[in-house]
């Protein structure tokens, strides 16, 4: 099972949960069915055609998906995918 | 920078950065380079506080502070450069007497004002590295892009609730490769409302301190040269968890302020850019409503504000006023009746007719939705 990490901004979506299990095998597969069970947080990861939103960095281990196949990016068991969207506070 | 090896120090100098000098790695050499740099601050509050503390200790020889804001009660829990009676001061004035009694061997140079694009690259130009604790999205864009116009080194931090993010942005290294910038981590900026500031979503007191720190240790490494800053690299801090992790950054092709095709070669509307700031609506017609206007013999001026050639291969019989001209022309557009401007797909015309009302008071105009594509696609679709 791969592991999915929730950023702060996003828990509130989530019921607070920061990481989760998932037997998705991709990144996009692991992301619909994350917002399958959170339904609130499917319009801040997917926009209107279903793509994820370009101003989500989403990494699998320690790359960003856009350097490997976007949300084709394969998931293995072991796999941590992180979603880690812009913060401003200073 | 290459003057530091001219630099001295007094005696009361040394005996201070003792425990700099000594550590193999460091010594001498990278005091003087501390010395000799001038960094700037933005953002005076919580990541600020322990950068200007930390930095003013170790011997920066000129900091930069820019901050318009006023310290407020609220404030103290995190901003620890600023105490009780510094309550309703200004901050940049506060935060010199505190750091002057820390260091007096080292200037400080205030901005008092916000950072904006009309002065971002003139006071950035003034400095060697800059680090980045403002708490908005508009302003770090704005950061990010004048720092890459003026070719220094953004020292980052951003902090929210529990979680904290440190990058070094748009460094240069030995072999002369650039690293990424803020644009290449976050190309696009989330929308206004999604992530809400610290402000709106509280944030934990220490998370600064820690994060502040960690800004002023890479300000540290960036000025002296030693270690490997932390380009190309994103930290990101939990402190719910207490979990860090690393993420790779690359540079992207698409950058638009240095990628394959840069578009951006000044600063722009960073306000407008974030979303914050909702243009004006342009009144509106559609095609079929046109058609209509037609057909019922309503009187109105039709305006084209595309380009010549672009008119020439096809047009309505519209007057030809290209966008660019339309200022200069406006005494050619009519007052007494309705006016219909069109481009190809409606953007430049919605453009020029912000222009022409802002400017002219015109009210009486009409963006035709969609442009002569639309009424192509429109007319032909009738016509078979």
């Amino acid at each position: 099972m791969a592991t999915v990490i929730i950023p702060t901004p996003l828990r509130k979506f989530t019921e607070n949960t920061a990481r989760l299990e998932t037997d998705a095998d991709t990144v996009q597969s692991a992301l619909r069915s994350l917002s399958e069970k959170y339904p609130d947080l499917r319009r801040h990861l997917f926009d209107d055609a279903g793509n994820i939103r370009p101003f989500l960095n989403i990494f699998v281990g320690e790359d960003d998906i856009r350097d490997r196949n976007q949300g084709e990016t394969p998931l293995d068991s072991n796999a941590v995918l992180s979603i880690v969207p812009a913060i401003a506070g200073g | 920078m290459e003057s530091y090896k001219n630099i001295q120090f007094s005696r009361a100098e040394l005996a201070r950065y003792d425990r700099h000098i000594i550590i193999p790695d460091f010594g001498m050499e990278a005091q003087q380079k501390l010395k000799a740099a001038r960094v700037l601050v933005v953002g005076s509050g919580g990541l600020g506080s322990p950068l200007l503390l930390y930095l003013v200790a170790a011997g920066v020889g000129t900091i930069g502070i820019v901050e318009f804001d006023t310290v407020d009660d609220s404030n103290l829990q995190r901003q620890v450069l600023y105490g009780q009676e510094d309550v309703g001061r200004l901050k940049a004035d506060a935060a010199k007497a505190r750091l002057v009694s820390l260091n007096p061997h080292i200037d400080i140079e205030l901005h008092h004002t916000r950072l904006t694009s009309e002065n971002a690259l003139d006071i950035v130009r003034q400095y060697d590295v800059v680090a980045d604790g403002t708490d908005n999205f508009p302003t770090r864009y704005l950061v990010n892009d004048a720092c890459v116009l003026a070719g220094k080194t953004n020292v980052y931090a951003s902090i929210f609730q529990f979680e904290g993010q440190v990058s070094v942005f748009n460094y240069t290294n030995n072999a002369g490769e650039t690293g990424p910038n803020y644009r290449d981590l976050y190309p696009v900026p989330p929308p206004p409302g999604l992530v809400p500031s610290c402000a709106e979503g509280g944030v934990l007191g220490v998370l600064p301190g820690i994060i502040g720190s960690m800004q002023a240790s890479e300000v540290i490494k960036v000025v002296t040269g030693v270690g490997e800053p932390l380009s190309g690299r994103l930290f990101i801090f939990d402190a719910l968890q207490f979990e860090t992790r690393i993420f790779k950054i690359r540079r992207r092709s698409d950058n638009p302020l240095n990628g394959d095709n840069p578009s951006i070669r000044q600063l722009v509307d960073y306000e407008f850019f974030c979303g914050l700031k909702e243009l004006k609506p342009v009144r509106e017609i559609t095609v079929e409503e046109l058609l209509n206007w037609q057909t019922a013999g309503e009187q109105f001026q039709l305006i084209d504000v595309r380009e010549p050639a672009e008119y020439e291969s096809v047009n309505l019989g519209a007057l030809l006023v290209p966008l660019s001209t339309v200022s200069e022309k406006q005494h050619h557009i009519a007052r007494d009746r309705k006016v219909v401007i069109h481009c190809k797909s409606g953007a430049r015309s919605a453009r020029a007719i912000r222009e022409l009302e802002d400017k002219f008071g015109f009210d009486n105009l009409y963006n035709l939705k969609g442009g002569i594509t639309e009424y192509l696609r429109v007319t032909e679709s009738v016509a078979s």
